[in-house]
């Protein structure tokens, strides 16, 4: 690992943040549909980060590259040292990174942690990290679900453009809605309200 | 509760801001979202951008981003890209400095030139 990528390591300290990278490169990889999944499952001691993509996968040697260090240099920047960061985050917390591709079907990387390891890293701030890729990607469809325990919540940006228009995902006043939504959509998860209350 | 029925009120809103930026030659701020820029907090740099465009209720511009562009270590950039004039690229931005410059070129059309890292001389 160069200087440099123990300098990004240092600064992704939140695991919100390495879902925006991996979006990165479903959005790199061309998707039109992209799903981010967390599951906490405090039973099972378990969390679990999931990007599915459509995009243009990879083949065999690509998928070998992306997750080593030292082969993905700057030479080699469109992969980036995203994959491999997530990987040691994941095997540092008793966990794991499997990554299953397809060439012209897509991509789907699946990180697990044990919830209650003490070298987990936070999950972070899941709200802002949807709301920069929704806004900034308005013609690809994203769908975040995310459970905690018995909690669960979903957005699906197919529902909101097709009440508003794909153009308004950049407008202030949706911006706005979003953030809300959003941000509830986590009190709720994390025991805000009761399971009745589903924010919808 | 924010719900879907609130966001149906605002379709007439939203309508009618986007027939206003269709007349207008709009302006492009594009963040960079490498793993790079991630690092160095481009989230937080866009979300200050959005806030700050929503604050002074400017509606006809787009905020966009791209990958790495090769300058990892000025990280975060954002440039703007503006009709008629050179393409402006900021580096090492904070959210301070990214509502700053909402306000100075956005809205005054000053460049704040010590923020600049690069400038394009082709005009958009």
């Amino acid at each position: 690992m160069t200087a440099a990528g123990y300098d990004i390591g240092d600064k992704m300290r939140e695991l919100a943040l390495h879902v925006l990278d991996l979006v990165q490169n479903s959005l790199r990889a061309g998707a039109d549909l992209i799903e981010v999944e967390i599951l906490e499952n405090t039973d099972l001691d378990r969390l679990t980060i999931i990007v599915r993509d459509d995009g243009c996968g990879m083949e065999e040697s690509l998928k070998a590259k992306v997750l080593d260090p030292f082969t993905t240099t700057r030479t080699t920047r469109k992969v980036g040292l995203g994959l491999p960061l997530l990987k040691m985050a994941a095997e540092r917390a008793g966990g794991r990174l499997i990554l299953e591709s397809e060439p012209g079907k897509g991509t789907v990387v699946e990180a697990a942690f044990q919830h209650s390891h003490i070298d987990r890293m936070p999950l972070g701030d899941m709200a802002a990290t949807m709301l920069t890729v929704i806004i900034s990607n308005p013609k690809v469809n994203l769908v975040y679900r995310h459970r905690v325990d018995e909690r669960e919540w979903e957005i699906d940006t197919r529902v909101i453009k097709d009440e508003v228009g794909e153009e308004a995902l950049s407008l202030p006043v949706v911006i706005n809605w979003l953030r809300s939504y959003l941000e509830e959509g986590q009190r709720y998860l994390y025991g805000g309200g009761t399971t009745d209350e589903v924010p919808r | 509760m924010k719900s879907l029925d609130e966001l149906r009120k605002l379709r007439e809103k939203a309508q009618e801001s986007i027939r206003l930026r269709e007349q207008t030659d709009g302006t492009k701020i594009v963040v960079g979202m490498g793993t790079c820029g991630i690092a160095a907090g481009a989230r937080e740099v866009m979300l200050a951008i959005v806030e700050e465009l929503e604050k002074k209720n400017i509606t006809d511009v787009v905020v966009t981003q791209t990958g790495c562009a090769g300058l990892c270590e000025k990280e975060p950039l954002v440039e703007v890209i503006r009709p008629g004039e050179p393409k402006i690229t900021y580096g090492y931005m904070t959210p301070e400095k990214a509502r700053a410059m909402i306000t100075s070129h956005i809205v005054n059309g000053q460049v704040i030139g010590e923020y600049v890292i690069a400038r394009e001389d082709t005009v958009s």
